[in-house]
């Protein structure tokens, strides 16, 4: 195998050209094209009937709160929403297919041409959005038995019909030029302001550790000035940070291929979340021809014009704006703010603010400590375990002088240890600041006699060398003074 | 012929004698079980028999009926439903090894619509395999006999509903038709086959063959009883969004005016085409054909000759969307979730065993029309193929609204033969699919037709079919009752007795 190149050395050759496809689950309390419940983790095969299992005879009925939620999205996304539109037929084997083929669109979309802007690094990108479209879910497939995993090799297949029929929305880009060295963290970004939209639009919690948003990325490589590159398409990257990764292998993968003057095959590649590569499966030039036609058993969709422009009146603030009036609230700079989006906190940090915080507490506990707990356990700051209304609590008690940031910190220990709110942790583990000024003054006298000629220094002006002092102290009340107060007394007492 | 025999009455008398206490549902649901378990063995029409189960709901009826309830109007009056439709607890097959022993946990919905009208169900009968042949040769269980010449095919699909009727030992029957399915088996056992506007009656239930095209519809002795039968299944059904809801046409109301003899005014229309084609129709059915088209002119119906030049291309156009749909329709027969599975060794992969009970499950007509639409669809071919084959069903569609700007009606042979030997046609698929030349246009423009027993030629029965516009349904039965009038006795009284086998 040839050996990859750096990611630097390949963008100052190649110019990446992206282009995301993104299936995203829909909330509805029922499937697509009949009555069966949709939550997840129901035991397997509870929630099907004849027309989800494809039984002999059954036929399919559009569910319009889909079609309501993809007409959202699409207004979300600056598209044009059809006047007609219907589903079509994509003929494929599966055995998690009931039907052995999937009810989608393919020709007439619901919607159509829209873009959507991403800032990264102070820079605008403009992703211009070709169809957004409905279709169902297929079910899942367990193979057991071969040493992959994957349907080659196994003794044995399960599957599981629950999540058949979901309906899913699926989110094409047209072909992204421009973005250089910045292609994976654009392909991020694009990603998470997508899943942002969705989430406000309220038709999707979009989970991404439960599958509900799933992204196919297609990426080509050409020379500058050169026509575009063949692409291959990175199948299933199910987290913002796989996007990124699958982005950046994609172009290490390809550049070096291109330089020793090989061919890029246009294929179907497997993201591997362990190793961060891509590896191919099947070749599109052998693909299935899914012999797309009209579904004869469901009506033409004609979205009448009052309905639509009703649906667009009703649309909630979108997270580009919210992230405006935010970081005005928040008194934010450019960079501060996109830290804040970067590090997926907007949320957290607007909950903490509504617990009662301060805007700059709130931001320095989600962006600092918290953001570094994170990453440390490998998780997403939304997946810490502790929230937006216990770091309000925390700043609550750092502001009344109750904690200080060192003994803020313990409290996190504890309340993500799942010890209870801070105000438990702190009392459980003895965590207050001491306030007794009596007991202070008298740990200040010993360190004074302790330290007798570093309080002559501190008596001849010397103000800095209050620090050992201070630090005496500190050690003596097990870090729980309050470090301004000890330094007070200090000064008074050495006058 | 002895008409105090139960078996010998129409439906309409049956559904009478039962409600005015003249008989009861249960002895004449017997009577129709005795006669099934007497002929059934030389005809072959019925794949499954529910003895207990119909008699079940015979006794539920007679008890309603003690206790003075208001029944439905064909309340008792016992049916067979094509194999092709979804019975709970009931084996469905489609006459499809590839679903052998599959028992249906739902009703179709028309299945629902005839249990709530309380008529018992007495089984269920044969048909080629998922629909797809004319002459029901196509079963994996074995081909009906023709009541009226065991030694010739009872027509198809839905021959076993048809040859159930005409042997009767069923009163009524339930059919389906797609190019022809319920008109041309119809016409050929000297039955009356109605095939219903598309979209007036459920699908919902119903094995799909062509989607755009299937219509579930009644198979009778008469105009009236196929009225009555259907209005019991037809109607708005949210279960099938392809389902028009919008009011039925009163098509009993209709067969009774159809009864009193009077067509002055009506005007039909002769298909120019149809008489024109190579593959014009067999001397004598055209002989009885025109004697038919003499009495309608004698009860005061003006005939026009109308010219529909996309008539032409119906066949072809249909071997492209039929096929093309089927083989979509039928990706869910894989062995995975029901019905046969073949190759589950061990030794073989499960694309392995989607495979093996493919090849092990479907016949050799369905492979053939899942060949031939998986080619029509296939890219680089689907423009030239099935895309074509949906422009020249829109020019079918407006030949048809332009006739009926000029007439009320249409009028044509059924079918261009009479029923063939077993063997004749099996040989050349192109010879098979002519049975349906003159029946396939109604399907793929979605209108109402029917075909009523006019005669006989050589001693086998010829039909008659009227087709009428989208939602028309009512006229085709005022044609169809009308020319009954002319008749002393139902073509279907005068069929041969059955040897017992």
């Amino acid at each position: 195998m040839t050996k990859l190149n750096t990611f630097e050395q390949a963008v100052e050759t190649y110019e990446p050209v992206l282009g995301l496809e993104t299936h995203i689950e829909l909330d509805t309390n029922t499937k697509m094209f009949c009555g069966c419940a949709t939550a997840f983790g129901a035991e397997p095969n509870t929630q099907v009937c004849p027309v989800c299992l494809a039984l002999p005879g059954a036929l399919p009925v559009a569910n319009r709160a889909a079609v309501e939620a993809t007409i959202k999205i699409g207004l979300a996304l600056n598209c044009r929403i059809a006047e007609w539109t219907r589903f079509a037929r994509k003929n494929y084997f599966y055995p998690d297919m009931p039907k052995n083929f999937q009810t989608s669109q393919y020709e007439e979309p619901l919607c159509e041409d829209g873009h959507v802007e991403v800032l990264v690094e102070g820079k605008t990108y403009r992703i211009e959005i070709e169809r957004v479209h409905l279709e169902e879910d297929t079910g899942k497939t367990l193979h057991v038995g071969g040493a992959t995993g994957r349907i080659h090799g196994a003794t044995e297949s399960l599957v599981d019909y629950n999540r058949a029929g979901i309906p899913l929305v699926e989110i094409v880009t047209r072909p992204v030029p421009g973005t250089g060295a910045l292609a994976p963290e654009v392909a991020r970004a694009y990603t998470a302001e997508l899943r942002d939209i969705v989430r406000s639009l309220g038709v999707s919690d979009v989970r991404m550790e439960q599958g509900s948003l799933r992204c196919d990325v297609n990426l080509s490589l050409n020379r500058p000035g050169e026509p575009w590159g063949t692409r291959t398409e990175t199948k299933n990257v199910n987290s913002l940070r796989s996007v990124e990764r699958a982005v950046r292998y994609e172009v290490r993968r390809q550049s070096a291929l291109l330089d020793a003057g090989e061919r890029i095959l246009q294929e179907t590649r497997h993201f591997h979340e362990a190793t961060g590569e891509t590896s191919p499966g099947r070749s599109k030039e052998e693909a299935t021809d899914y012999r797309y036609f009209p579904e004869p058993d469901l009506a033409v969709m004609e979205p009448s014009r009052e309905w639509v422009e009703e649906l667009r009146a009703g649309l909630p603030e979108l997270p580009r704006k919210r992230r405006e009036r935010l970081q005005a609230a928040w008194s934010l700079g450019d960079k501060e703010m996109q830290s804040v989006v970067n590090a997926d906190a907007v949320g957290l940090i607007e909950a903490t603010v509504e617990a009662g915080a301060g805007a700059a507490g709130a931001v320095k506990w989600w962006l600092g400590e918290l953001s570094r707990r994170a990453n440390e356990a490998g998780e997403e700051l939304t997946g810490l375990a502790i929230s937006p209304e216990q770091v309000a609590q925390l700043q609550g008690m750092v502001d009344d002088g109750r904690l200080n940031d060192k003994l803020a910190r313990q409290v996190i220990d504890g309340v993500l240890a799942g010890e209870g709110d801070p105000a438990d942790v702190a009392a459980k583990r003895g965590l207050e600041v001491v306030s007794d000024t009596g007991a202070l003054e008298a740990a200040v006298d010993e360190a004074i006699s302790a330290n007798p000629a570093v309080a002559d220094k501190i008596r001849g002006g010397t103000h800095a060398a209050a620090g050992v002092l201070i630090g005496a102290v500190m050690k003596a009340t097990k870090g729980q003074a309050d470090a301004g107060t000890v330094r007070q007394i200090i000064l008074d007492k050495l006058k | 012929m002895s008409a105090d025999r139960t078996i010998d009455q129409t439906a309409a008398h049956i559904a009478e004698a039962i409600r005015e206490g003249r008989t009861t549902a249960v002895s004449v649901t017997r009577a129709f079980l005795d006669r099934i378990d007497a002929v059934d063995g030389t005809i072959r029409a019925f794949l499954h028999v529910d003895h207990e189960g119909a008699l079940a709901t015979a006794r539920e009826v007679d008890e309603a009926i003690a206790r003075g309830e208001e029944l439905g109007p064909l309340a008792g009056v016992p049916i067979a439903v094509k194999d092709v439709v979804v019975t709970k607890g009931l084996p469905t097959t489609a006459a499809s090894k590839i679903l052998e022993g599959w028992i249906p946990p739902y009703d179709a919905t028309i299945v629902e619509r005839i249990k709530a009208a309380r008529m018992p169900i007495l089984g269920k009968t044969n048909m080629d395999e998922f629909a797809m042949g004319s002459s029901t040769e196509y079963s994996a269980f074995g081909a009906t006999r023709n009541p009226w010449d065991t030694g010739r095919i009872p027509g198809g699909s839905g021959g076993g509903s048809a040859a159930a009727v005409a042997a009767k030992m069923a009163p009524l029957a339930i059919g389906t038709d797609t190019g022809g399915s319920i008109r041309q088996p119809g016409a050929v056992t000297g039955t009356f086959g109605g095939k219903p506007t598309y979209g007036s009656n459920s699908r919902y239930g119903l094995i799909a063959f062509s989607s755009s095209l299937d219509t579930p519809g009644p198979v009778a002795r008469n105009a009236l009883d196929a009225a009555m039968l259907h209005e019991v299944i037809s109607g708005h059904d949210p279960r099938d969004s392809t389902s028009i809801d919008a009011p039925v046409p009163q098509v009993a109301a209709a067969a009774r005016t159809g009864g009193s003899g009077d067509l002055a005014g009506v005007k039909l229309g002769v298909v120019k085409e149809f008489a024109e084609g190579a593959e014009a129709a067999e001397p004598g059915v055209v002989a009885a054909y025109e004697a038919a088209v003499e009495q309608l002119v004698k009860l005061g119906a003006e005939i026009t000759e109308v010219s529909c030049p996309s008539f032409t291309y119906a066949l072809p156009t249909y071997y492209l969307i039929a096929p093309s749909e089927a083989s979509s329709n039928l990706a869910r027969y894989d062995g995975v979730r029901y019905g046969l599975r073949a190759g589950d060794d061990g030794r073989h992969s499960l694309e392995e065993v989607m495979s093996l009970t493919r090849e092990a499950g479907f016949g050799p007509e369905v492979k053939r029309r899942i060949i031939l639409g998986t080619y029509a669809l296939s890219a680089g071919y689907v423009d030239a193929f099935y895309g074509k084959a949906q422009l020249v069903r829109t020019l079918i569609k407006q030949d048809f609204e332009k006739a009926f700007e000029q007439v009320d009606a249409l009028i044509s042979p059924t079918t261009p033969f009479t029923a063939f030997a077993f063997g004749e046609r099996t040989g050349d698929p192109y010879q098979m699919y002519l049975a349906d030349l003159y029946t396939i246009p109604t399907n793929l423009y979605g209108g109402p037709a029917v075909s009523v027993p006019v005669g006989l030629s050589e001693g086998m029965p010829v039909g008659l079919q009227v087709m009428g516009p989208v939602m028309g349904d009512d006229i085709t039965y005022r044609v169809a009752a009308a020319y009954e009038t002319t008749q002393d006795t139902l073509l279907a009284d005068t069929a041969p007795e059955i040897e017992k086998g």
